[in-house]
């Protein structure tokens, strides 16, 4: 590949300038939220930033790197082979809604939604992960489980902790996927269909 | 007939101290739209019989669609028939096989709801049609020459062979076909028809198989679910009715219970008629009243819009159908392209509606004495599948009851009646039934009959899974065969009759009378057979010879051998004719060799029917014998 020097401005314009001084100040913010988070650990401040439970976050000065799983996409795409399937989904999501009428959103939300949850009852088995009512007051004692449990708001103090239950939270309790034949192409969410 | 399914020899040994070297006991229940197979574990069930049973459902991997396979408990007994360019190698491959010969299963009939000329269904009332030939390739019905067509025969085989499969991938160490299997069949099926589903396990080659009648297994299922308890459910004298309504037929049983050295026995003494009026039915009486009321909005529908209504339906009908509020559900029916919105078909069906179709159009209240309209099957003439053509199952139970008056006059002291016999207890069985306003309205029905004639009110006995109780029940029987628990008593449900023309001068206009000749009786138990007839047959060497086949479920004392002049209009029923043919081995073709007719109940619990040559025997003395075909080929 042959690289034309003279074609390299010798001088920034305005809007490389923009441009450079733009991902300098990302860059900083990236480093300084990547302090932020670290602190947060050891600090406990009031606002706690959800963390991805599968990211360990050693307490230690210097953080080791994170092992990170693959998502596999065969999965991800059989989902949606699915959720297309049984609820149209995707035609769903790509429709432009602007131009119809709430009636007709309706109806074709509730082939979506009847779609989606057949799906869902199919293929996982969905529980509550708090079974106390939503808006009630529960009491959190040491040692909870962080990733089944996300504290907000007035976050200090020592375990038990007090507060509103704002969400249930779901667990997915069992999961019973199809399996996938060895040729198939799951890219293919939804075949074309042809009617002779 | 094929050869290897005669396990019987001739011997007339206890079947309930069989000994079997199996491992599992197999519940097959071999549905008109679905297979379920349970299993449960002799070995540990026999080590403590004290312990409750475990039975267990089996999960059946299948293609549910193209390159997807999922476990389901349910096997729906469809087969599609692809067109070779229509699907991709990789995406038909089973656990067991990367290629499959056959698509069966969920995937069978996803595929086939857009393109049903590729489609066998009901295989299993096919098998039972005597108007047909069922060795024939004729399914899918009715679709293009092009479409390479199977029996209904194979369709059988196939879904077995699927079972047999899943089984084997699941339990490699023990291998199905040396467990003890036992496959379920409509109490209802006739001779040919239990033969052929014998036929149809041969393939499979099973070492140890028995027939069983749904509405019995239902029985052993809710005997099983009680435990010990049944004993206190039921007393000596109850007659316990079986309604079992399944997707595609209707089947009807009576058990009497009776005390034989203090203990109670079951004694299955009555079934019905054949009678393929069942959930599918519901579905479309549904789906065409919404069709109905959406053309009174001006709206045509195409075919695929309704096969989508009928699915609709279907689930819309569960919620409509439990006790609860809801008065409506909506069904909508979404183009069949990416455009979702605008497109959408949108409509409701109520709880009137519902009510109206389904409680009022299949289970009208009626009179014990309103039978259904239409003629009983006349076996020989049609091409379609003989659906009943009354949908009032009400009716149909009517005229069950009351045709089966006397059932259990023999075994229960003042249970005849001259009107209707009288159930004192009830049990359902059937995804149909699983709906209470349903269930509610079969029982209120048959309470009322029993209030207008001065009789106790019958009580329900309460059974579990309704859907997957057949098979459950089915292997819960083979692990009674061991010599455990309660086996109930039944032997053949009917009486079985071959015509013989009577010799008179020809009178022109007029068919010679008939008489028959009974060949087997009554409750004939397995492995027994009857004494040779005195009525000597003519047998052409070299030619079939036909005779004309009579069942009756009424007539319960005829001997073998009885020879009737007259009958009832609706005593005997006309069955598939019969056919055998004498090899002309050893003898002119033409000669006529006189033999006797003896019948015997095989093991399997299949009729066979054989002529013994008269005055000549073989090389070892014993008499010729010849297997009499009950399903015709043509």
């Amino acid at each position: 590949m042959n690289i034309d020097v003279s074609s390299i401005p010798t001088t920034l314009d305005m809007f490389h300038l923009v441009l450079v001084i733009l991902s300098l100040i990302s860059l900083s913010l990236l480093v300084m939220k990547r302090k932020s988070v670290a602190s947060q650990i050891n600090e406990a401040p009031e606002t706690v930033k959800p963390v991805a439970p599968q990211e360990p976050i050693q307490e230690k000065e210097q953080p080791k790197p994170a092992q990170l799983k693959e998502a596999t996409p065969d999965a991800a795409l059989q989902l949606l082979t699915l959720l297309q399937q049984d609820a149209r989904f995707i035609d769903f999501i790509k429709e432009d809604l602007s131009s119809y009428s709430d009636a007709d959103i309706g109806a074709a939300a509730r082939v979506v939604h009847e779609g989606s949850k057949k799906t869902l009852d199919t293929y996982f088995s969905l529980k509550p992960v708090r079974s106390e009512d939503e808006e009630t007051r529960i009491s959190l004692p040491e040692g909870f489980n962080a990733s089944e449990v996300r504290l907000t708001g007035n976050v200090i103090g020592e375990a038990p902790f007090n507060g509103t239950l704002i969400h249930k939270g779901w667990k997915v309790t069992d999961i019973r996927l199809p399996k996938i034949a060895a040729g198939h192409n799951t890219a293919i969410v939804a075949p074309a269909e042809v009617e002779l | 007939m094929s050869a290897g399914m005669d396990t019987s020899e001739g011997t007339n040994m206890d079947v309930t101290e069989v000994e079997t070297d199996a491992r599992y006991s197999i519940g097959i229940d071999l549905g008109t739209t679905h297979c379920v197979l349970s299993y449960l574990d002799l070995t540990k069930a026999t080590a403590d019989p004290t312990e409750e049973v475990e039975v267990s459902v089996m999960s059946i991997p299948q293609l549910s669609q193209p390159g997807l396979i999922e476990e389901k408990k349910q096997l729906p007994s469809f087969i599609y028939r692809a067109h070779d360019s229509e699907l991709n190698e990789d995406d038909i491959t089973l656990p067991w096989s990367d290629e499959p010969d056959v698509i069966a299963g969920s995937i069978a009939r996803e595929l086939g709801s857009k393109t049903p000329i590729r489609l066998v269904s009901s295989a299993k009332s096919w098998l039972c049609h005597g108007g047909i030939d069922r060795h024939a390739d004729i399914l899918p019905a009715g679709s293009p020459e092009e479409v390479s067509k199977i029996s209904p025969l194979t369709a059988t085989v196939e879904y077995l062979d699927h079972l047999r499969n899943a089984w084997d991938h699941q339990f490699p160490d023990y291998p199905l076909t040396e467990q003890e299997v036992t496959i379920t069949i409509p109490a209802s099926f006739d001779p040919a028809a239990r033969e052929l589903t014998a036929e149809a396990a041969s393939h499979i080659s099973f070492d140890h198989l028995t027939l069983l009648e749904e509405p019995q297994a239902a029985v052993y299922n809710w005997i099983k679910a009680c435990g010990d308890d049944w004993r206190e459910q039921v007393s000596v004298g109850d007659i316990i009715l079986v309604v079992d309504i399944g997707g595609g037929t209707t089947d009807l049983s009576l058990v009497a219970v009776t005390e034989d050295d203090g203990n109670l026995t079951l004694n299955r003494v009555a079934v019905g008629d054949h009678i393929l009026l069942g959930g599918d039915n519901m579905d479309l009486a549904l789906a065409y009243r919404v069709k109905a009321k959406l053309a009174k909005e001006g709206k045509e529908l195409q075919s695929w819009q309704i096969q989508a209504i009928v699915h609709a339906c279907r689930d819309a009908k569960e919620q409509l159908l439990l006790d609860n509020d809801i008065n409506e559900v909506a069904i909508s029916i979404p183009s069949r392209g990416s455009k979702l919105l605008g497109n959408t078909l949108r409509t409701e069906l109520t709880r009137s509606e519902v009510q109206e179709s389904l409680v009022e159009g299949f289970f009208p209240q009626i009179s014990i004495d309103e039978h259904p309209v239409a003629a009983r099957r006349s076996a020989l003439s049609q091409k379609g599948l003989p659906y009943a053509q009354d949908p009032a199952v009400s009716r149909h139970l009517a005229a069950f009851l009351s045709r089966q008056s006397d059932a259990a006059s023999d075994l229960i002291e003042d249970s005849a009646a001259d009107d209707f016999i009288k159930p004192s207890a009830i049990l359902f069985n059937g995804g149909v039934l699983k709906a209470p306003a349903l269930a509610d309205r079969m029982l209120s029905i048959i309470n009322q009959w029993l209030t207008d004639a001065g009789a106790e009110q019958a009580r329900l006995l309460s059974d579990s899974d309704l859907d997957l109780g057949v098979s459950i029940g089915a292997s819960y029987y083979g692990y009674v065969k061991q010599g455990q628990g309660v086996r109930i008593r039944g032997g053949l449900a009917s009486t079985y009759y071959v015509g013989i023309e009577s010799s008179m001068p020809a009178i022109p206009g007029m068919e010679p009378p008939l008489e028959a000749l009974c060949i087997a009786p009554f409750g004939m138990e397995e492995g027994t057979e009857t004494e040779a007839s005195n009525t000597e047959f003519g047998l052409v060497v070299g030619e079939p010879v036909h005779f004309r086949f009579f069942g009756s479920n009424v007539r319960r004392h005829d001997e073998a051998g009885v020879q009737l002049d007259h009958w009832q209009d609706d005593e005997l029923e006309e069955l598939p004719e019969l056919q055998a043919t004498l090899p002309a081995e050893g003898r002119k073709v033409g000669e006529v060799v006189p033999v006797h007719l003896v019948a015997k109940v095989t093991e399997v619990g299949t009729l066979k029917l054989e002529a013994i040559a008269v005055g000549c025997t073989d090389e070892n003395g014993e008499p010729e014998r010849w297997q009499i075909e009950l399903d015709v080929r043509s």
